[in-house]
């Protein structure tokens, strides 16, 4: 019985946090804002040689390092305490989940090493224009076959790197039912659109499929288990990421707290302050409870993983926009300024608390999985 | 991070349920679903059970009639005594004693005081009350005044007590006293065992909001025990009461949650009962009580890890009190609500509840119980170290913040 991380676990999640210290500082993050593609290309392939992020939860078989998903919930923590890693959330959670939990060697084989290796980057499209997580609107997509190939035509949006990605793999209808499809991309007939985004450490782009060919991942008409799976995964993840983002909130309203002085004393010293930092603190802890046993039921499958990854992302969700907006309150004025870093984890965590179903939607399927 | 345990371990689970199966009726339902007079007449055979097996204080060394359970089978006792509705503590002053006390004289006491008091704890012969609190020191406990003055062999006590937990069916307190009136705060306190069974020592039994007297104070005027009543070493008191502390968060934490699991079960059947399981908004709350439940699962699984590895106690030790009080208020406002106006005329069977969630047995319909303990719950963010204390604690000694300043204010500026 052990609820925690190995000591192995922790020396790696060290040297993660050495490495996004070095490569993600705040004037990187600021400076990639403003860059084509929102990443350092240079960083994602010493994320991948140096440390084999990208690949850690995809079996060697495949390319990967083959360690779980608890080590790649643990790099997207650190990812997310530094607004870093890139493609990292769309390529190795988003498309090597889907891809891996399809049972589809054939595209398993075609596209897992790329992606563990840094050099393929691969993303999942699922939402439509209007932006629902109810999977009942991931299928307005239609695919029809021409006899030889499946051409793809209709929308999809809010799909993270598509601007960067070397395939898409999308979910569309087809006469046999919900279906995943792997798009190359740039393609003939699919229009990428950058969205302008809140939260600018992020990419996403809007989708316009006009016959374009598409590989099948798994059978026609299996989609919708695959997708669910990989949803639940794709929520764990994002509560890894906001668990970093509480840990750096944190960090920075108590260090603030320490040197900010007003009255003659730290307003570290009044209690109004020191109480919101001890609930960030609690927000952070019980948070990252949630993750680990999440990332957990991931890592072995269990039966009631539905209830963990829709319990983590609504809990953690609400927790990072508290710890981030509380952030701002303690900042005083500067918390409200551009210059100042505390917007750009309020808007990740705003942003992130819509992405993949609000709280409320999880809570109501949280209560669906209990049966209630 | 590995959540299954031990083969010995699940070997045990095995026989702590062969033990339970063998000691209640066919048609269990839990000891909530007695009323005062029948838990009375069921709970001395268990209590005798417990006892016979090592099992009533079970982290004790077996020498002293305990189980000598490690901190896994310890966790895996509470935990499944809690899932099957019968108490660990059948008697109001055994958790105190067994859990509080034993664990404090099996560090601190000599072979005498240890094979005096330990014993007759057990047997409930000696039932004990916690005398810290005082009516000027709760808090600020350490600002405590209640004194003790050594004449010839006895020490002479003087001073209040209050907030003593089943004090009126005490027969001893162990209290800490100012022994060294020239020391002040921690310093200077020393941690005795006192008769209560003497003209010096009165007890007032204290009614809370719920009408229910579970808790008692004490006036010491003049009241003696022996100069060998002190444990741990003269002056030495602080350290000697801190030391219990640690205990029973690295274990208690799984069966917590199991608890509050049970009662939460007991919500959604109140619920179901009023058909609000489909309302959206109620959904929303338990869905949330639900996760909160779950996380306070975990963190008493982070505990326990913590305690098998023998490791110093991590976070979650700072912080699972003050969660799991505060969630419980969340559940019992949720059960009020969900009662809606019958709540406030309420009728049903009480159960022999304590501070905690209400065992398995309880009438899911009875806005008594749901009331009583909705009242109850008001008390669990103050008793134990308030929410409050608890905040400067993680913001001071976690994080580093400035401390408070200890400037005195004249009260009534």
């Amino acid at each position: 019985m052990f609820f925690g991380l190995s000591p192995e676990q922790q020396d790696y999640q060290r040297a993660l946090r050495d490495f996004f210290r070095s490569s993600s500082t705040s004037q990187d993050v600021r400076r990639l804002t403003g860059d084509e593609r929102g990443y350092d290309e240079t960083a994602w392939r010493r994320m991948a040689g140096d440390l084999g992020v990208q690949g850690l939860d995809i079996p060697e078989q495949y390319g990967g390092s083959g360690a779980s998903f608890i080590e790649l919930a643990i790099a997207l923590e650190e990812a997310g305490y530094a607004l870093g890693g890139g493609p990292l959330f769309a390529s190795s959670v988003l498309a090597s989940t889907c891809l891996q939990q399809s049972e589809d060697t054939r595209a398993m084989a075609e596209h897992l090493p790329g992606i563990a290796s840094g050099q393929k980057i691969a993303t999942l499209a699922v939402a439509d224009d209007n932006g629902a997580w109810d999977p009942a609107a991931f299928y307005g997509l239609k695919a029809r076959h021409d006899g030889r190939d499946y051409v793809l035509s209709g929308t999809k949006s809010y799909v993270f790197d598509a601007h960067v990605a070397d395939v898409i793999l999308v979910t569309a209808q087809t006469e046999d039912g919900p279906a995943i499809f792997a798009v190359n991309s740039p393609a003939a007939g699919l229009r990428q659109t950058r969205l302008p985004l809140l939260d600018q450490t992020r990419r996403m782009s809007r989708l316009e499929f006009s016959g374009v060919p598409g590989h099948p991942v798994g059978a026609p008409g299996a989609a919708g288990r695959v997708v669910t799976r990989t949803l639940l995964t794709a929520a764990v993840a994002l509560g890894a990421e906001q668990v970093g983002g509480i840990r750096r909130c944190l960090e920075m309203a108590v260090e603030y707290a320490k040197i900010r002085v007003q009255f003659n004393r730290p307003i570290g010293g009044f209690q109004a302050v020191k109480h919101m930092c001890a609930d960030m603190y609690t927000l952070m802890e019980t948070a990252r409870s949630a993750v680990l046993y999440a990332a957990w039921c991931v890592a072995n499958d269990t039966s009631d993983l539905a209830a963990a990854a829709h319990l983590t992302k609504a809990y953690c969700s609400e927790a990072y926009y508290k710890a981030a907006a509380d952030n701002i309150q303690l900042h005083g004025g500067i918390g409200f300024t551009w210059e100042h870093d505390c917007h750009l984890f309020f808007k990740r965590a705003t942003a992130s608390l819509q992405y993949l179903g609000s709280a409320q939607f999880h809570r109501e399927l949280l209560a669906q999985a209990i049966k209630l | 991070m590995d959540l299954t345990y031990t083969p010995a371990d699940e070997a045990f689970r095995a026989r702590v349920k062969e033990f339970i199966a063998r000691h209640v009726p066919g048609d269990w339902r839990g000891c909530g679903a007695l009323d005062r007079s029948a838990y009375d007449a069921w709970s001395e055979d268990w209590r005798k059970a417990l006892l016979e097996a090592g099992w009533l204080a079970p982290a004790w060394p077996k020498e002293y009639g305990g189980g000598a359970l490690s901190v896994s089978e310890q966790s895996i006792l509470s935990e499944e005594l809690t899932k099957a509705g019968l108490p660990q503590s059948p008697r109001p002053n055994d958790g105190i004693g067994f859990s509080l006390l034993g664990p404090t004289l099996l560090a601190w006491g000599t072979p005498e005081q240890k094979e005096h008091f330990l014993g007759r704890t057990l047997s409930g012969e000696i039932r004990w009350a916690q005398g810290y609190s005082e009516p000027d020191a709760g808090s600020d406990l350490f600002s405590l005044r209640t004194r003790a003055v050594l004449h010839g062999d006895e020490w002479v006590i003087d001073g209040a007590k209050t907030w003593q937990t089943a004090g009126m069916y005490a027969n001893w307190i162990f209290l800490l006293a100012r022994t060294d009136p020239a020391a002040e705060k921690a310093k200077g306190l020393s941690f005795l065992l006192v008769p209560v069974d003497q003209p010096g020592v009165e007890v007032r039994p204290i009614k809370n909001m719920a009408g229910l007297t579970e808790f008692a104070s004490f006036t010491f005027t003049g009241a003696r025990t022996a100069a060998s009543n002190l444990v741990g070493g003269q002056n030495n008191g602080a350290r000697v009461a801190l030391t219990l502390l640690g205990f029973e968060r690295r274990v208690g934490g799984v069966s917590a949650a199991a608890a509050y699991a049970i009662e939460l079960d007991r919500l959604i059947e109140l619920a179901r009962h009023h058909g609000y399981n489909s309302n959206p908004v109620i959904r929303q709350r338990i869905s949330a009580c639900w996760s909160k439940v779950q996380i306070i699962r975990y963190l008493g699984l982070r505990a326990l890890s913590v305690g098998i590895g023998g490791q110093p106690p991590g976070p979650e030790s700072s912080i699972i009190k003050m969660y799991g009080a505060e969630y419980h208020k969340e559940i019992t406002e949720l059960a009020m609500d969900i009662a809606g106006t019958a709540g406030i005329a309420p009728s049903g069977a009480l159960s022999a509840s304590s501070l905690g969630a209400d065992p398995l047995g309880v009438d899911p319909l009875s806005t008594s119980s749901w009331s009583t303990v909705f009242l109850l719950a008001r008390a669990g963010t103050i008793y134990g170290g308030s929410s409050e204390i608890q905040r400067n604690t993680i913001a001071e000694q976690i994080l580093g913040l400035p401390r408070e300043p200890r400037v005195p204010i004249p009260v009534g500026r």
